[in-house]
């Protein structure tokens, strides 16, 4: 095997080993949005009455409006918890270890990168299937159509994850990345509610709705669910992916200060 | 062919200076010992040598390869062991030797071959499949220099592999070092203990980032132990 694709593999194993380790965070992933579909869903689906829009060819209840914006909260949780354990590495120094191989370091960052995907699509997967046995159900070609979505979106947010771990200089820091970072994403996006429902409150809110990424992945996971091609959303889902990649890989640069005290 | 050899090599940290205009060669299979304080600049170096940071100037070469212009070639010549231990403690030894195996290229019967071979030559084999946490200080460092072995490197690098360790744990690595460099292994081995400094290794002592001593141990100590020379060097240059 190429001496690259047998690096991959490692990381990518060694990625799925430590997730099986942690079952807690197993757990944890998949409670975090059944909390959300069960609870916050019933509480609000008679206030949040939904019109017929795309990918949608009928009304449908609010539990099902969610489920694709939830797929898109675990990938972001889990690009986050990535990034967690990417600035724990560093700290315990074993990061050390992956970026002194004979390897390009895009290469390296980017196998990082797949493991921690691979590994937030298998919760996603998790997650669809309970929400399944709750009775929230997709086409069953949705859920082979949506692993490419899955993979660009879980990708994206995998790179904002390594973006921000090159930046974060301490684990302390970190409370700071869910209140900055994944509360803004995750409620300014259309997770949670249609665009068109933050366009009645405000303006404002819709543009930066419009313009956040997550909004992107989550309308490309929704679309695919229900075996819809959203170009845009891939468009918007991949630009952002590509941007984050770009920045994380300067950021991880050897030769910049930014790191020097801590890589 | 040199094993390592540096040569006008700065660093700051924004206005700190770390690396001051700091030259060196080792030859192939010497044991080097780089002794200096805390703070003297070793680690620094030792980020350097292995690209972790980039010195904006000074060159470096690794078994004759300019780290800056052919990294890979030099990483894969570089066996490193680092200060902190970087063992995943939840994985086996035998499954963190594969993982650091795979990040060299190497994978399946030649990835076993070789990791095998390096647990023998360091009496840990019978321990291949004990998780890391399960094992004890001596047997991590011993464990870490397995590892740094797998892939037969030219250089092998050790950042104060012995802190933390009891005598009997850092007379045996301390040991086994040697016998590598004898065994042709260019050998690097920063420290501040005396005690693990041979009256013929090469000695370089770096003290405030700049390297105050460069030669054979016995010499530089001529006057006394190398421990009070040592004290004497670094104190009068504090002074």
């Amino acid at each position: 095997m190429m001496p690259y694709l047998v690096a991959l593999q490692a990381i990518v194993l060694r990625e799925a080993l430590r997730f099986i380790h942690q079952r807690e965070r197993f757990i944890a992933a998949l409670v975090r949005p059944m909390v959300w579909l069960l609870v916050f869903a019933a509480g609000f689906r008679a206030a949040l009455g939904l019109s017929i829009i795309p990918p949608y060819q009928t009304y449908i209840t609010y539990e099902t409006y969610i489920v694709p914006g939830l797929c898109g909260m675990v990938l972001l949780f889990n690009g986050m918890q990535s990034s967690l354990s990417l600035v724990y590495d560093r700290e315990m120094g074993s990061m050390k270890l992956l970026l002194t191989a004979p390897m390009p370091r895009w290469w390296l960052l980017f196998s990082k990168l797949m493991g921690a995907t691979a590994i937030s699509i298998l919760q996603v997967y998790a997650f669809l299937a309970i929400a399944a046995l709750y009775g929230v159900t997709m086409p069953a070609l949705g859920y082979v159509a949506v692993l490419p979505a899955l993979i660009v979106a879980g990708l994206m947010l995998g790179a904002l994850g390594l973006l921000l771990s090159s930046f974060i200089k301490q684990l302390e820091n970190f409370a700071g990345v869910m209140n900055f970072v994944i509360f803004p994403m995750f409620f300014l996006s259309s997770a949670l509610y249609p665009l068109w429902k933050m366009a009645e409150s405000s303006e404002l809110l819709h543009a930066i709705c419009a313009f956040n990424p997550f909004t992107h992945a989550v309308e490309l996971i929704r679309f695919a669910l229900y075996l819809e091609f959203n170009i845009m959303a891939l468009f918007w889902t991949v630009l952002a992916g590509a941007v984050f990649t770009g920045c994380a890989l300067w950021g991880y640069n050897p030769s910049r200060t930014g790191l020097r005290r801590k890589a | 062919m040199t094993g390592l050899r540096v040569s006008g090599l700065c660093y700051n940290y924004g206005a700190k200076q770390a690396l001051n205009d700091v030259s060196f060669d080792v030859d192939a299979g010497c044991f080097c010992a780089l002794l200096g304080p805390n703070g003297a600049g070793k680690s620094t170096l030792f980020s350097l040598l292995t690209r972790l940071f980039v010195a904006p100037s000074g060159t470096i070469e690794i078994a004759g390869y300019d780290l800056s212009q052919n990294p890979r070639s030099a990483l894969a010549s570089l066996g490193i062991v680092f200060q902190q231990s970087t063992l995943d403690m939840d994985l086996s030894v035998q499954q963190n030797l594969s993982y650091f195996a795979a990040l060299h290229g190497y994978s399946g019967k030649d990835a076993r071959t070789r990791i095998d071979a390096a647990l023998a030559r360091l009496d840990m084999r019978e321990r291949a499949h004990e998780k890391a946490r399960a094992l004890n200080g001596g047997h991590r460092r011993r464990a870490e220099i397995a590892r740094a072995l797998i892939h037969d490197p030219k250089v092998l690098l050790l950042d104060e592999p012995t802190v933390g360790l009891d005598a009997a744990a850092r007379a045996a690595i301390t040991n086994y070092v040697h016998d590598l460099a004898k065994d042709g292994t260019t050998v690097l081995w920063a420290t501040h203990l005396t005690d693990e400094v041979r009256p013929d290794d090469r000695l370089i002592i770096l003290h405030q980032s700049r390297i105050l001593a460069d030669g054979i141990c016995e010499k530089i100590a001529a006057q006394g132990t190398l421990s009070s020379t040592f004290l004497q060097m670094t104190t009068v240059q504090q002074s």
